[in-house]
């Protein structure tokens, strides 16, 4: 292919580069992806990883056992900052799972089939960022081991939640998210559990996978069926992703505190999530597909896809942070024009116009050509992406509350060990899991690959 | 004398798509119903060759998302003004615009509930054990091939009659699949 990036020439047709690199057939695509997972020697790379993954998990398990004997005072979440550190990271982590559903679902209805070769990937990275999302509010109870008094169930205390609190709409957003996303995750598994009981070779394995494949044939049938699920799966999924962030940002706009209560609140935290998300694809993509070397199904033009819609979600959120500014002022409001002024100016300046640097400023080297075409570039942008994201909800929590309406009670907050120890911890966990995920399921959807092989098409005889 | 294991019904092998396509809509033009395609990835125009129209599933989703919809605000209305009714800032009991998110997220939950046990629950899945799995190279359905069987209870079968049929088809093989 002729170094092309323009999305249409003269004609108006697409002239893109490849989804798959030529020359793969059925069988090339199974026994490749299927090899990643059935090959009997692990790489050292792999144990390597995975040993640095677990260490930093057992520093999450450090810090939930003395949270647990001790309580949430370990945490440097004080009065006036009631909500820091775990409100900041569920955030975070809750913003970085939307990229796996808008890939799987969003992308599979606008029939973007580049998406295929990363979607099983970016929807494992859903689950594992929800499962480490779902650690905030439950640890930050104070007594954890009582968090199913969240969901509405008879008891003999005879008392019941209250609905009108978008604490509640959230715990019901989050946990149908997590839900919905095992469900499409698991469904979308089904048909490569089938091919890896077939290939396995020792009978353990085939057990396993074949108890996972629970009998699955590829039947045309079964095929038919199948394919509504997933579409309605995927049309269910599309506003279910809208939702859950929207209600996220409720847990602020819906307060009365000065750079909360804002109606811009729940599509720039959509766009923020996708952000975010679509940072932390590439940034764990690059490397897998270097490891691996998946470079001819995960190729130049998926990177350079996934960093277009970085770019454009970021001038989204670019637009928020103007409209953030201008409705400060806008409003004549003392207070919203304090909080900005001192979001801008006071003590936590630099984390705001950091923030203003890594989200802003740097994802716009991508539209250089250069900077879009070399893989290190998007790699060190979309770490920079997912760092400033991270800044984006600790200006939002911390600046807001610090200073709010009493001068009287001012404060200022900073992070305890503890703090950081459990947001590393949850790192140490994702990793982890998707670690596990790599070696142990294949993490690029084998039958969608063959599906969109060319000689997948059913060639209609020209009667 | 020995006795033959009963007979499930006779597959055939192809190698591509198109050629399985093609077989399966001769064999329903030629009066066979009780056939199955069998592919490692879905084929729009083969399900359609082997006269399977129906589908069921978007109604049984439509129904989970209606129950869970209906159910998710009749529990808050119940909780809320009936069972457990507080005053909250003086809003009223019955705030139906606060009960808007999670009504949807009830009704997302249990569609999504619906088309996935509706899914597995119309394939009849999870199913261990089935015939086709007895045929050697059936192992390859998941892989690079493609088979249509023809099941022996099929009114129009005959043993010798439909292997002749089947030959024509230009499959890469016919063999018997055992119960």
């Amino acid at each position: 292919m002729p170094e092309v990036d323009q999305p249409h020439d003269e004609l108006g047709a697409h002239e893109t580069e490849p989804m798959i690199e030529p020359g793969h057939t059925f069988a090339s695509v199974t026994d490749k992806i299927s090899s990643l997972v059935l090959k009997r020697k692990t790489p050292l790379g792999w144990f390597i990883g995975f040993g640095i993954s677990f260490m930093l998990f057992q520093l999450f398990m450090l810090a939930v056992t003395k949270l647990v004997f001790t309580g949430v005072g370990i945490f440097g979440t004080n009065q006036p900052v009631g909500w820091a550190m775990p409100i900041i990271n569920f955030v975070w982590w809750i913003g970085i799972g939307h990229a796996g559903t808008l890939i799987s679902a969003i992308l599979l209805l606008l029939r973007q089939e580049w998406r295929t070769s990363i979607n099983r990937f970016a929807e494992a990275m859903t689950l594992f960022a929800v499962a480490c999302a779902g650690m905030y509010p439950v640890f930050h109870l104070g007594r954890p081991w009582l968090a199913y008094w969240l969901f509405p169930y008879p008891n003999t205390m005879g008392i019941w939640p209250q609905f009108r609190s978008p604490l509640m709409w959230d715990v019901f957003a989050v946990s149908t998210y997590a839900i919905v996303s095992a469900l499409f995750w698991f469904i979308g598994l089904i048909p490569d559990f089938a091919t890896l009981r077939d290939r396995a070779k020792s009978r353990a394995w085939q057990v396993v996978y074949g108890l996972l494949a629970m009998g699955w044939r590829g039947s045309a049938r079964h095929w038919a069926r199948y394919e509504t699920a997933y579409l309605l799966l995927a049309g269910l999924a599309t506003p279910l992703v809208l939702s859950v962030h929207t209600i996220v940002s409720f847990d602020f706009a819906v307060a009365q505190v000065p750079g909360w209560h804002a109606t811009i609140f729940p599509p720039y935290f959509v766009a923020g999530a996708i952000y975010a998300g679509f940072a932390m694809v590439l940034t764990l993509t690059i490397p897998l597909r270097k490891f691996y070397g998946l470079e001819d199904f995960i190729t130049d033009r998926h990177l350079r896809n996934m960093a277009k819609v970085m770019l454009a979600t970021g001038l989204i959120v670019a637009y928020g942070y103007m409209m953030e500014a201008f409705f400060g002022w806008y409003s004549a409001n003392q207070y919203e024009r304090f909080m900005i002024w001192n979001r801008m100016t006071g003590p936590y300046w630099p984390y705001y116009w950091v923030l203003i640097l890594c989200n802003i400023i740097s994802p716009q080297l991508i539209w250089i050509k250069k900077v879009r075409h070399s893989t290190i570039a998007l790699f060190i942008i979309s770490l920079v992406v997912g760092v400033g994201m991270w800044l984006e909800r600790f200006v939002i929590v911390v600046t807001s509350l610090h200073r709010d309406f009493l001068p009287s009670s001012w404060g200022m907050y900073t992070p305890s060990v503890w703090d950081w120890s459990m947001f590393i911890g949850t790192i140490g966990l994702f990793l982890t899991l998707l670690f596990l995920f790599i070696r142990f399921l294949p993490v690029i959807s084998i039958f969608e690959m063959r599906t969109i092989l060319p000689q997948a098409e059913v060639e209609e005889e020209a009667a | 004398m020995e006795t033959k294991p009963p007979l499930y019904g006779l597959m055939a092998e192809f190698e591509s798509p198109t050629d399985l396509v093609e077989a399966a809509r001769q064999t329903y033009d030629e009066g066979y119903r009780r056939i199955n395609g069998y592919s490692p990835f879905p084929i729009e125009e083969l399900s359609e060759a082997i006269g399977f129209h129906r589908n069921s599933l978007p109604l049984i989703v439509l129904i989970g998302g209606i129950i869970g919809g209906i159910a998710g605000y009749m529990m808050m209305y119940y909780i809320e003004v009936i069972d457990y009714p507080l005053n909250v800032g003086g809003r009223p009991f019955h705030s139906s615009p606060a009960f808007m998110p999670i009504t949807f997220e009830t009704t997302v939950l249990c569609a999504a509930l619906a088309a996935v046990f509706g899914m597995l629950a119309l394939n009849k899945l999870p199913q261990p054990y089935h015939p086709v799995f007895n045929a050697e190279r059936f192992a390859l359905a998941t892989r690079d091939r493609f088979f249509l069987v023809i099941e022996a209870r099929d009114p129009k079968f005959d043993h010798d009659k439909t292997l002749e049929f089947m030959k024509s088809l230009n499959p890469k093989e016919v063999i018997d699949v055992e119960v």
